[in-house]
């Protein structure tokens, strides 16, 4: 079985590729035989349900997967068209160019400004102070969230309200000036509005980064996203512009899922 | 076609069809109605099809309220958003070929010297082939069938070329017979609405289409 790709999709620039990609657990095969272009411009969305994958196959863009001693990665992931798996390659920098935000809000329990410093700082990105608080304002602004917290820079990140600390992680990313941000169901811990000025940060970066969510709300999938990818089973089933994959989807699997018909 | 988890949602889809499913039945018996009262002058029966209408435009407006509260409550994707939306365009459609059963009835009292008429025998085979347009339609409406529908649009050219010759056979007949004149431009309205119908019955084709696999027709014209 192969994925059913779009033939509408626009040619565009790839960020990042994946081919043939198959992930283990152990024994257990999590996800089998996929490939995908990561555009440069659009925000990329993997829907599917529990346990299809879509999370998983979200990690080994970054290399999450290696902190997991079972897990075994087989294909090939590129970035700019440099293997991101090849032994060389030096996972700390892969991960501050492939940023992460996660389901919960993780802020360090440290100062809002410390949290967004950190990476900058260890990087080396930031040479002095001037540069660093720089980089905080200027990542606060583009995460949307400078207005809020500018008067309190000092106050710790675990302080805010958890949309707030979502659009902090968000900043954090940021701020080690990323090409991708992969996001694993964002906004499935925040509120309505919170996750409303997320979803339009998201639209923001768009562009600026290649963006990549994973999300259980086909809703959100619809409002964020140009593209989207159905995932079951470990299988990318479906792969086409997002306003396609919502009105006309080609699979009968990716028909039963998005409608409710799923199981 | 798999049933939903949420067995409400599939409650109300059934509904929305079901909905559209009676007011197509009776724009079609209006149709058929307002024929056979053209043709037997019988005004009771053309004032029970303009009484009618009232509940076909009633069942449109629960159309349109359930349709709402399917895209607000259950926010439909895929083919239940299209089925949502043909319905509400199909509604309102159908209303509009209710309209013009009614305005057919209307007219029945106006048409003098039926028996001697001769171009009110042509109206029946219109008709008829109008009303089957809107029967079939029906039916590829309930059975979700894209080719039926197609079949339909085809259809449509027939009833053209009816109101044609309907249109250059009365004229020549209000040349011939002025007298009749008042009746006559009555019979090219009702050929007209007529004609609209077959119209209309062609545009629930092309919804019909969409609904099933998400494309319109292609048109005939492009072909």
């Amino acid at each position: 079985m192969v994925t059913v790709i779009h033939p509408n999709l626009d040619q565009t620039d790839a960020k990042m590729n994946a081919s043939d990609v198959s992930v283990f657990y152990g024994d257990k095969m999590a996800i089998d035989n996929v490939s995908i272009e990561i555009p440069t411009k659009y925000v990329t969305a993997f829907i599917g349900p529990s346990g299809c994958g879509k999370s998983t196959f979200l990690r080994t863009l970054n290399r999450m997967n290696d902190t997991i001693p079972t897990a075994r990665v087989e294909g090939t992931i590129t970035l700019d068209g440099d293997d991101i798996y090849r032994s060389k390659m030096d996972v700390v920098q892969l991960r501050a160019r492939v940023g992460m935000v996660f389901q919960k809000p993780n802020p360090f329990p440290k100062s809002i400004y410390d949290n967004i410093a950190y990476g900058p700082k260890i990087h080396g990105i930031a040479q002095g102070k001037e540069e660093l608080d720089n980089i905080v304002e200027v990542s606060l602004k583009r995460a949307g969230l400078w207005e809020e917290v500018k008067d309190r820079l000092t106050d710790s990140g675990t302080a805010l309200s958890g949309g707030q600390q979502q659009r902090l992680c968000i900043a954090r990313a940021i701020a080690v000036d990323p090409e991708v941000i992969l996001m694993d169901e964002p906004c499935s811990a925040l509120d309505p509005i919170a996750t409303a000025k997320i979803e339009e940060l998201i639209a923001e970066l768009s562009g600026r980064y290649a963006i990549v969510i994973v999300t259980h709300s086909m809703q959100q999938a619809a409002r964020v996203s140009e593209r989207t990818a159905f995932f079951h089973l470990g299988k990318m089933v479906e792969y086409g512009r997002t306003s396609d994959i919502f009105t006309n989807p080609v699979e009968q699997r990716t028909q039963d899922y998005i409608t409710g018909r799923y199981g | 076609m798999n049933d939903h988890t949420v067995k409400s949602f599939d409650e109300d889809i059934t509904r929305l069809r079901g909905l559209i499913a009676e007011m197509g039945g009776l724009a079609e018996l209006s149709i058929q109605e307002a024929l056979d009262a053209l043709i037997s002058g019988d005004e009771k029966l053309a004032a029970g099809v303009v009484k009618r209408d009232k509940k076909i435009d009633a069942l449109e407006t629960e159309v349109d309220k359930l349709a709402v509260r399917i895209i607000a409550l259950r926010a439909p994707m895929a083919d239940d958003l299209r089925e949502v939306i043909a319905a509400l365009k199909i509604a309102g459609v159908v209303e509009r070929i209710g309209d013009y059963s009614k305005n057919i009835a209307k007219r029945i009292k106006d048409i003098e010297g039926r028996n001697r008429f001769e171009p009110l025998t042509l109206l029946p085979a219109m008709g008829e082939i109008a009303s089957d347009m809107v029967h079939d339609v029906l039916s590829a409406y309930a059975s979700r069938d894209p080719v039926l529908a197609i079949e339909v649009i085809a259809t449509d050219a027939k009833v053209d070329a009816f109101y044609n010759s309907i249109f250059r056979n009365v004229v020549s007949y209000m040349v011939e017979n002025p007298a009749t004149i008042s009746t006559a431009a009555q019979i090219l309205f009702i050929a007209r609405n007529l004609e609209r119908i077959g119209d209309h019955a062609t545009n629930v084709a092309e919804m019909v289409h969409f609904a099933a696999v998400g494309t319109y027709p292609p048109d005939e014209d492009d072909s």
